[in-house]
């Protein structure tokens, strides 16, 4: 299993060709109190960069994108009864989406850990 | 956006930093929009116990004449509200309006309780709203009625059901204040304004403190543990839950009282007469009623409709209102907002739609406020 991250804050778990996605734990810290998430669609067929899920908090609303081309195929339904999740785990029991792989080669510009460490060190 | 160099500080900036604040800039100013709490939290703790607000970017003024009736007659000619009766040691919330009878800015009013300050009238207007609403004010004053701007204080809010035990113990005093009263107190030997209102729902202070004292009175609050400091965006959920309006939001210079739903603050004295800026149209509409109503939205799920979002009637694609002010009520547990729609789907209860990312979300107007407010009546 290899975890990649990007620049919007998503983490990705990679088993085989299925892709774990959600976000990080910069981006939970940033975000504040998360208050609910809108999932996307299961079978929908998505691109890179697409807007796929919302995570809202008391303040405002921020977009999850697909971090690769891809079709989804599993929502985390715990988000939904439970946003607070988010803030609690958001690397762990709190993914949002899982997708399965559409273009293994956009994994390649993606960051590892280290990488996304460093990264966020920059902000 | 501003600079951090260009941005305004209040005398609480350094507390805030200290204190681990994230400082936005608002209105002009270097602001705490949250402390190391988090908006939702702060808000909770702030309904459960007392949260500590630094307001000191409103504007701060008096009207300064030769007798109450006098200065009160000046204010008239600006706002809907009666000013003439407002007794010694009240406050009150108004609004200046333009010629079309919409609204410049809201403000709170109070009387001075002393008899030496007769004539004296102390404003408090929005930070955004200031510098224009002082040059209209001091536009329309007679010769004899000045306009004093306050730049030397601070002006903080305690707010929550622990706010009066605990300022009594700094303040023996205020806890002889009904809602809406004001008056000077000692606060620890510092000489400081307080009125009993506040923008929460909440029981609570408003203190006006020199600039100079406002650190020592607000770290006296704060090292009671049942006080928190408390940022802007915890102050925005908190008055959302309570129904009060967001000037330039809610309410603004395309807006009159009557269709903001704040009617509540014209008395029959001036509601008859209609002597004020825009009385004609004010009057017109309180007869006959107006085109569109600010109303209070409950949605069905848990998605929250914030500023902006369209407004329809279910089964319909034609946009009949957007939503003023939204966002998750954390005391109430579920989304809240408030918007204008037209006057016949303004009933509690009616079915609406607010559209979230083209997607329709089911709603329903609801009775204001939201969380119930809980301000302190002297017992008569």
């Amino acid at each position: 299993m290899s975890t990649y991250f990007t620049k919007d804050h998503e983490w990705l778990k990679v088993e085989g060709d299925v892709v774990t996605v959600g976000i990080t734990e910069f981006a939970q810290s940033q975000l504040g109190d998360v208050v609910f998430v809108e999932l996307p669609e299961n079978g929908k067929t998505v691109d890179q960069d697409d807007e796929v899920a919302v995570v809202e908090s008391v303040k405002a609303a921020s977009e999850v994108y697909a971090p690769l081309d891809g079709e989804i195929v599993e929502g985390n339904e715990l988000l939904v009864d439970e946003p607070a999740k988010v803030n609690e785990d958001p690397e762990g029991a709190a993914w949002f989406f899982k997708m399965k792989l559409g273009n293994a080669a956009q994994l390649e510009a993606l960051m590892s850990e280290a990488d996304y460490k460093a990264f966020v060190e920059t902000l | 956006m501003a600079e951090a160099a260009d941005l305004l500080k209040t005398p609480l900036f350094d507390l805030h930093v200290e204190l681990g604040a994230k400082m936005v800039p608002f209105a002009g100013y270097d602001m705490p929009v949250q402390f190391p709490l988090g908006v939702m939290k702060e808000h909770l703790f702030t309904r459960e116990s007392a949260g500590l607000f630094d307001v000191s970017h409103m504007g701060q003024a008096w009207l300064v004449g030769p007798d109450h009736a006098t200065t009160a007659a000046a204010l008239e000619t600006l706002v809907p509200s009666n000013m003439k009766e407002l007794k010694p040691g009240k406050q009150r919330y108004t609004v200046l309006l333009n010629d079309n009878g919409c609204i410049i800015d809201d403000l709170m009013v109070s009387r001075p309780l002393a008899s030496e300050d007769d004539g004296r009238l102390m404003l408090v207007v929005n930070a955004a709203c200031k510098d224009n609403d002082y040059k209209i004010i001091a536009a329309a004053l007679p010769e004899n009625v000045k306009l004093e701007i306050v730049e030397d204080r601070a002006l903080i809010a305690i707010q929550g059901p622990k706010a009066a035990e605990v300022m009594a113990l700094h303040a023996p005093e205020a806890a002889e204040m009904g809602f809406m009263e004001a008056r000077p107190l000692e606060f620890d030997g510092i000489s400081v304004i307080a009125s009993r209102s506040g923008y929460t729902g909440e029981d609570g202070y408003e203190i006006s403190i020199p600039a100079g004292a406002a650190e020592a009175v607000a770290k006296a609050l704060l090292a009671d543990e049942r006080v928190e400091s408390i940022g802007l965006g915890a102050r925005d959920s908190l008055r959302l839950e309570a129904g009060l309006c967001l000037y330039g939001h809610d309410i603004d210079e395309n807006t009159t009282p009557v269709e903001g739903n704040i009617t509540f603050c014209m008395q029959k004295r001036r509601k008859e007469a209609g002597d004020f800026p825009g009385g004609e149209r004010v009057l017109k509409q309180l007869a006959e009623g107006t085109e569109n109503l600010r109303v209070g939205l409950l949605l069905e799920g848990r998605a929250p409709a914030r500023e902006g979002a369209e407004i329809r009637v279910p089964g319909t694609e034609e946009i009949i209102g957007r939503v003023t002010s939204g966002g998750y009520g954390p005391t109430l547990g579920a989304p809240v907002a408030m918007g204008y729609v037209p006057s016949n789907l303004a009933e509690i209860g009616t079915e609406l739609e607010l559209v979230v990312r083209g997607r329709a979300l089911p709603a329903k107007v609801a009775e204001m406020p939201f969380v119930a407010q809980r301000y302190y009546r002297k017992p008569k």
